[in-house]
């Protein structure tokens, strides 16, 4: 579960007032709102890259406004992707398996299972280099998720994606929803995205967030 | 403008383009190229290999290729880190940082031999640091190796934590960010993330200081002494070989910097720093 309780986020002269709202655990929750809002602010902010100046940030009940993004156990997937440019495909799937120092057993079957639910295993042994639009995405979804977080953060994930590629995506949220159980936060600006994969949908304005019904974003 | 024929007007404004940035350009290849060739010209293979013959030069060559080296490990060494945090981290008092680090860049070479000198001798309530270091270390500084190393380190370190900086700057931290959520500790996400990264800024940067510590001069003959055998690099040789008035001898060390500096930018090259590229 994640919940805001009236958090405010100070960056220079933009602020980010009083925010509050909750998704609860295994939902799948988009958040749009017109650009320059914040919210990406507000991703950073809940997975602990960014200082809450005010309020509380909770994951599954507990306070993490001051942990450090490394014990938030968040997996989150920002909008450029931010792939490790040395690291190969399997790399950036074991990354976090390796820093939780887990067994070469648990490290290979966790990268399998992944790889196949991804489809990017004819991909292990590649550098990120000249790795496709749809590739790269799928490769940060499988480092956000390899660590099996109970929360997943996705930033415009398929923004840069063709036609076809997004709705292979989609495809892909959706099951990687139904088989993990995940709670989402995904920041779109995609009405379809939106109504693909959303359970609720949250719209950041000016004067703060609201819950709007999904029948009444199109 | 000739209105009847654009597409010529064109190519001839493009013509004069090059012409005047191309021949602006030339004057100073031109001007470093003709240096070498009047240096070349001036001595022959035999007295470059007379020169080189001399135990005294040959001791500094040695001095040299290893004080130049220390110097830039050390300087690598501190640049990184140093350039790292001025990259990525606003805290208060970054500028007055930011400006000291400067300092040895701006410095007159012989104030900094001078100020070098000053702080190993310099008496601060009965404690002096060449008297520390030689008595309780056994290691004594001023006019022996480590002060030619130190010399050099000073003006170098300098140029690396800018080339370090200007290398993370031009790093997305998002990378190092995302690993943070990963489970990486700041520390971790540097290691494993940014310093792969930056092999190549590292490797520039350790180019850059061995051949700024390779120039390094007024500083070393300061704080160093030019004691032939002991405390003489190459650019001390040129001095020296210039105030006895063997002109030959100082133009053959001078080719031999100079030939020492290319292979070194070529190696570094050809080691992969992208700099040609």
């Amino acid at each position: 579960m994640i919940e805001l309780k009236g958090v405010t986020v100070k960056s220079g002269s933009f602020v980010l007032p009083n925010i509050s709202f909750q998704i609860l655990s295994g939902e799948y929750a988009v958040l749009m709102g017109t650009s320059g809002r914040g919210k990406t602010t507000l991703l950073e902010s809940i997975c602990g890259l960014r200082r809450v100046a005010e309020g509380q940030v909770l994951i599954h009940g507990r306070d993490v406004t001051r942990w450090s993004p490394a014990d938030r156990e968040i997996g989150y997937v920002p909008q450029d992707l931010a792939l490790f440019p040395k690291l190969s495909v399997l790399e950036h799937l074991e990354f976090a398996l390796r820093l939780r120092k887990l067994s070469r057993e648990v490290v290979t079957e966790r990268t399998r299972e992944l790889s196949e639910v991804l489809g990017i295993g004819h991909l292990l042994s590649r550098s990120i280099a000249g790795l496709s639009g749809g590739e790269a995405q799928r490769v940060a979804l499988g480092r956000a998720l390899s660590f099996r977080p109970s929360v997943l953060l996705l930033d415009e994930p398929l923004s840069a994606l063709d036609e076809s590629t997004r709705y292979e995506m989609h495809e892909l949220l959706r099951r990687v929803k139904q088989t993990t159980g995940v709670t989402t936060l995904h920041v779109t600006h995609s009405v379809s995205e939106a109504e693909s994969l959303a359970d609720r949908c949250f719209w950041l304005a000016a004067d703060g967030i609201q819950e709007r019904p999904l029948s009444q974003i199109c | 403008m000739d209105a009847k024929n654009p597409w010529r007007s064109r190519r001839t404004s493009d013509a004069l383009f090059f012409l005047v940035m191309g021949g602006i350009s030339a004057t100073f290849i031109l001007l470093i190229v003709l240096l070498l060739v009047a240096d070349v010209m001036f001595t022959s293979p035999s007295e470059f290999y007379r020169a080189l013959a001399k135990p005294e030069i040959r001791a500094a060559l040695q001095l040299t290729l290893f004080s130049c080296t220390v110097a830039a490990i050390l300087s690598v060494w501190v640049g990184t880190p140093l350039g790292y945090l001025l990259s990525r981290y606003s805290f208060r008092g970054r500028w007055v940082i930011d400006t000291l680090v400067d300092i040895p860049i701006v410095l007159p070479p012989l104030v900094l031999g001078l100020s070098l000198l000053i702080l190993f001798h310099q008496p601060i309530a009965g404690w002096q640091l060449e008297s520390a270091l030689r008595d309780g270390l056994g290691f004594p500084v001023t006019y022996r190796w480590p002060a030619v190393v130190l010399a050099q380190f000073s003006v170098a370190c300098a140029f690396s934590v800018r080339t370090m900086r200007v290398t993370f700057d031009q790093m997305n931290p998002r990378a190092e960010e995302v690993a943070r959520t990963l489970g990486c500790t700041r520390g971790q996400a540097f290691w494993r993330i940014a310093l792969p990264q930056a092999s190549r800024g590292i490797v520039t940067a350790f180019t850059i200081a061995w051949a700024r510590a390779l120039g390094e001069f007024g500083p070393i003959m300061v704080f160093a002494g030019t004691t032939r055998m002991r405390t003489e690099v190459l650019s001390t040789s040129v001095f020296l070989e210039l105030s006895i008035g063997n002109l030959d001898a100082a133009v053959a060390v001078s080719l031999l910097m100079v030939m020492l500096a290319v292979v070194v930018l070529v190696v570094l090259r050809v080691l992969g720093t992208g700099l040609n590229s």
